[in-house]
């Protein structure tokens, strides 16, 4: 099972370089610039006047449709920025010094801040419509599925074999044609196994991005996030069962129709030349690969791409090595062209943070920040104490993890905020300490990434290596410590990465909640956020949205990355 | 140089390469000279072999010939035509297939036809017609993962003549295949060379293997390491088809083993030219402990009595020259044994090592190491010097890469600490990256 794309398995490994600092600064110009903007444009804006949400059951089949065409519209938004951002970063070198650290950065700024950020913005492109609305949230599931995207199809781009590359240059296929008819189906595989894992994500943001509240606008999308948020304003639990059910079902179906048959498809473009282990199945693939219908107009599309592409298939005649002196031009005019950015970047921070925000404010932020860190780091130890000897048992039988990886995988795309009322509700009920109860709320959706990539570790573990341990009478914690553990350990460490950085996310939504009119809140940066997006207090947005993103950052860079590597470098069987 | 390029007596050369040089940059910012000074000619008809070991420049130069680089220095002429990128009369089978796994055979064989906008019909009769010629009639639907190793480079074929090459350029084709399947493919790809049922007007093929390239080529450019360039040129003239049970075709491979084991200058004992350099400049070639005992072990007793000859003994143990001839040279270099016209001898160190009992072994391998191996002598006496009997790796390593590129900085490094480990001579921790004393007792 590949992995989810991270930003240092394929960034250089040293210490952070100067172009991590540019690339931070750039992300921080734009936002404080986003910020400004929106500024300017608040009050002329009304709370948009949607049409009404109903919560009768029988509008949900549309939620959920309109739900679902929103993550569509996000995914071919991040399927155009991965080809082009991605080729770009691989293809020149010296764009993808800047391009990489600038993507690992944007990968760490909370979503939810973006969509804070951005949606009042976007909705004065197209003032008192609903459109500038569904800018903001397909935007704002954008931000959550293009990152590793774009990662992993840059990592592909770079590990194409040299050989098929030679293959392709000595048959002198044309740079369009090389795109479509080698690195493209290279990158295939892991690219369909990272549209899984954002569209995974997406869930989580969709709901959120369909109901949210900047100061005075309202945005109030149809569909199940905007259901579920009047749902919990009147207080209607079964409402609230309604949406979870509808949900279940909508992912069963997704996972059915769109990604069983992509996955079983993506695998013919697998390299290793072996007939490896049983390739994925799909039902509906092999259903359609049967149908007359669909392999006719499957070869009507194929023809008329081929007349398209046949206009750039091939340059013959043109010198093709490359000049050095015009890239020696280029490179010039990028320095030029990021310095230019770079000192706008940090003028307009300035010029927006510095007349409204002390040092008293930033500490307080950082604050905040350490006691979310706290809430994420414990939240990830008890989940791992819990979910690795469960994943380490499960993947050592092939019959259960069959069953349970999928299930796993399923769960993970459940977007748990349609849970979050239920937990509340026991909160308000019990009068429970909001503080701690809260908080599982963050771990809640991440938590099964751990479980399915110890699953998947246990199960790639050689049957030999358990031979031996049997045959030597390794057992008990011995077996754990010297057998068990460590070949899970880089699959753990992908699960616990990946279901860190997902709590940080979560937390801007979990740490403040409400059932009605009882608002519950815990103290930490996601409620810091969260309150300054519903006041409206831009600075406050971009300073907290700027503090989580370092705090990301460092702990990938400090933690999870050399931890990443140890794994790698020890424990991988390879 | 010149007496290599073969002068152009019948027709004008298919192809010449002029004083063609590749340097890469070195991490320091110097060059790496990979590839010096090389010339050659192709005739029609002519199959010319690129002989050598790895790292000796030949897979380099036949990338500078398909466009696939750009020289350094010197010019490729493809017809008289300077060769600026790929060009459209030359193509290429790889060592490893480089098929594309998602594309069917019949898909494979037909995409160097689909860059060349050429009709529908035209595309499935040429494709056809190469699959047909090359043997794969009936698995055109067939995946590469479905096929064997021999049948993935049947493809590999197909798909260079498919675009009608007059040139084809082999690159070590049938080295990732097994003994028979290699032969087979061998004797099918001669036997419709001699009909002349290919397109094809000349093939240069790079290749390790001695009986290979006297089976094949009419003529064989023998090649050097460090920098690549070419030591000899042989031309085989045995008649085809060849057997290798021909005394002439033993003679002419042994031929070029002494060829190849020997100095241009015809000194009188000496050293593989790898191994030419002094100091710690050397590359090292990573050769484990005990297939050096394992060589001399075998080379001591019956029926060698301590010398041998290299192509008896390549054949005896089912070792390629790229296999071998690291290890005699490591012998060499440790001066357990000399390589005198084609002969490994066994000095009197050596013979003694062969006789002795494991711990002996690791004395006299020690001894040998730190006075004949400059690198280790080098590293033993800056861990005494230090108070800490500490060294960091990248000391030793950055000093090499002012002499090598980095790969061979670090596979030479790693050589040095696998002899050093056995010889017990000094320590290394991969995990922390530093060289000490201390072995763990």
């Amino acid at each position: 099972m590949p992995h989810t794309t991270t930003a240092w398995s394929t960034a250089s490994r040293g210490a952070p370089s100067r172009f991590d600092l540019i690339a931070l600064l750039l992300i921080v110009g734009l936002l404080a610039f986003l910020a400004a903007g929106s500024r300017g444009v608040l009050a002329p804006l009304d709370a948009i006047t949607a049409k009404q949400i109903s919560l009768a059951p029988s509008h949900l089949p549309e939620y959920a449709a309109r739900t679902t065409l929103r993550m569509l519209a996000a995914m071919c938004l991040s399927l155009l920025f991965t080809f082009t951002y991605a080729t770009w970063a691989a293809k020149s070198p010296r764009a993808g010094r800047l391009l990489v650290p600038l993507l690992d950065v944007l990968q760490s700024v909370p979503i939810l801040g973006f969509i804070s950020m951005t949606v009042v913005w976007f909705m004065s492109l197209a003032p008192g419509k609903v459109l500038g609305a569904e800018f903001a949230a397909i935007f704002g599931i954008f931000t959550s599925q293009a990152w590793n995207m774009a990662f992993s199809f840059y990592q592909s781009l770079r590990t194409v074999p040299t050989e098929l590359a030679e293959a392709a240059r000595s048959f002198r296929l044309s740079a369009w044609a090389r795109f479509w008819r080698l690195e493209v189906p290279f990158a295939m595989p892991p690219l369909v196994w990272n549209m899984m894992m954002s569209m995974s994500g997406g869930w989580f943001f969709v709901v959120a991005s369909e109901a949210i509240s900047v100061g005075s606008t309202t945005v109030t999308l149809p569909g199940m996030g905007a259901y579920i948020a009047l749902a919990i304003e009147q207080k209607n639990l079964s409402a609230v069962g309604w949406a979870i059910g509808t949900m279940l079902i909508v992912i069963l179906i997704y996972d059915q129709l769109l990604f069983r048959p992509l996955v079983a498809w993506a695998d013919r473009f697998r390299v290793e030349q072996e007939a490896g282990d049983l390739p994925p199945k799909s039902w509906l693939l092999e259903a359609l690969g049967a149908s007359h219908f669909v392999a006719r107009t499957l070869r009507m599309m194929r023809r008329s791409s081929r007349v398209v592409s046949a206009a750039f298939v091939a340059a013959p005649g043109l010198p093709q090595f490359e000049s050095p002196l015009a890239a020696k031009r280029l490179d010039f005019a990028g320095v030029i062209f990021v310095g230019t950015l770079l000192t706008l970047a940090l003028w307009q921070t300035f010029q927006f943070l510095a007349p409204e925000l002390n040092w008293r404010d930033i500490a307080v932020t950082i604050g905040l920040g350490a006691i979310t860190m706290v809430r994420v780091f414990v939240l990830i130890a008890l989940a791992s104490l819990f979910w690795v000897p469960i994943g380490v048992w499960i993947g050592l039988k092939p019959g259960v993890a069959r069953v349970v990886q999928p299930l796993a995988q399923f769960m993970a795309a459940f977007p748990t905020n349609l849970l979050f009322p239920v937990v509340v509700f026991v909160i308000v009920t019990w009068k429970l300490n909001q503080n701690i109860w809260l908080s599982p709320l963050m771990i809640l959706g991440t938590q099964w990434y751990i479980l399915f990539n110890v699953i998947a570790g246990a199960s790639a573990m050689p049957s030999e290596m358990r031979h031996v341990a049997q045959n030597f009478h390794v057992r008990g914690w011995l077996w754990w410590r010297r057998v068990a553990l460590p070949a899970v350990f880089p699959f753990y460490v992908t699960g616990a990465l990946t279901a860190s950085g997902g709590s940080w996310n979560a937390s801007i939504v979990a740490e403040v909640a409400s059932w009605g009119n009882e608002h519950v809140e815990a103290t930490g940066l996601g409620a810091y956020i969260a309150n300054a997006t519903s006041v409206g207090d831009f600075h406050r947005i971009v300073l907290g949205v700027v503090t989580m993103s370092v705090y990301v950052l460092l702990i990938n860079r400090l933690l999870w990355r050399p931890l990443y590597y140890f794994a790698e470098r020890k424990f991988r069987l390879s | 140089m010149n007496a290599i390029l073969r002068p152009a007596t019948h027709s004008q050369p298919l192809l010449t390469v002029d004083r063609a040089r590749k340097t890469f940059p070195r991490g320091d910012g110097g060059e790496l000279l990979v590839l010096d000074d090389v010339s050659l000619s192709l005739a029609p008809g002519e199959v010319v072999g690129l002989l050598g070991r790895s790292g000796s420049g030949k897979s380099t130069l036949l990338r500078l010939i398909a466009g696939l680089s750009e020289p350094s220095g010197g010019e490729v002429r493809y017809l008289g035509q300077k060769i600026v990128g790929p060009a459209a009369g030359i193509s290429m089978v790889f060592q490893g297939f480089a098929l594309f796994p998602w594309l069917t055979v019949y898909e494979n064989v037909a995409l160097g036809l689909e860059a060349l906008h050429v009709s529908r019909e035209e595309i499935r009769r040429r494709s056809l017609q190469a699959i047909d010629l090359i043997g794969l009639d009936g698995f055109e639907s067939a995946y590469p993962r479905e096929l064997s190793g021999g049948m993935r480079q049947r493809v590999g074929f197909a798909r260079a003549l498919v675009v009608h090459p007059s040139i084809m350029l082999m690159d070590e084709p049938f080295s990732a295949l097994d003994v028979l399947t290699a032969e087979n493919l061998r004797t099918d790809f001669l036997d419709l060379w001699s009909e002349g049922k290919m397109p094809i007007k000349g093939v240069v093929l790079v290749t390790h293997n001695i009986e290979e390239a006297v089976q094949m080529c009419d003529r064989i450019l023998v090649f050097a390491t460090n920098p690549g360039r070419i030591v000899t040129s042989i031309d085989v003239t045995i008649p085809r088809p060849r057997d290798r049970l021909d005394p002439a075709f033993a003679a002419l491979v042994e031929r070029i083993y002494v060829e190849m084991t020997a100095k241009p200058s015809r000194g009188a004992v000496t050293r593989l030219e790898r191994t030419a350099g002094t100091g710690i400049d050397t590359i090292l070639p990573r050769v484990s402990s005990s297939l050096l005992s394992g060589l001399l072990e075998t080379v001591a007793v019956q029926p060698f009595n301590g010398k041998a000859d290299l192509p008896e003994i390549a054949s005896e143990l089912q070792l390629e020259i790229d296999e071998l001839f690291p290890v005699v040279e490591s012998l060499q270099m440790l001066r357990f044994a000399e390589v005198e016209g084609g002969d490994l001898h066994l000095t009197a160190d050596g013979l003694a090592f062969a006789d002795s009992s494991s711990d002996e072994r690791k004395i006299m391998f020690a001894r040998h190491m730190l006075a004949y191996v400059p690198l280790a002598a080098h590293i033993r006496r800056v861990l005494d010097e230090r108070e800490s009997h500490h060294a960091p790796k990248s000391r030793f390593l950055d000093e090499l890469e002012d002499h090598m590129s980095p790969g061979s900085a670090d596979q030479t490094l790693r050589a040095v600490v696998s002899w050093a480990r056995y010889a017990e001579a000094f320590a290394y921790d991969d995990e922390t990256g530093t060289f000490s004393l201390e072995n763990p007792s």
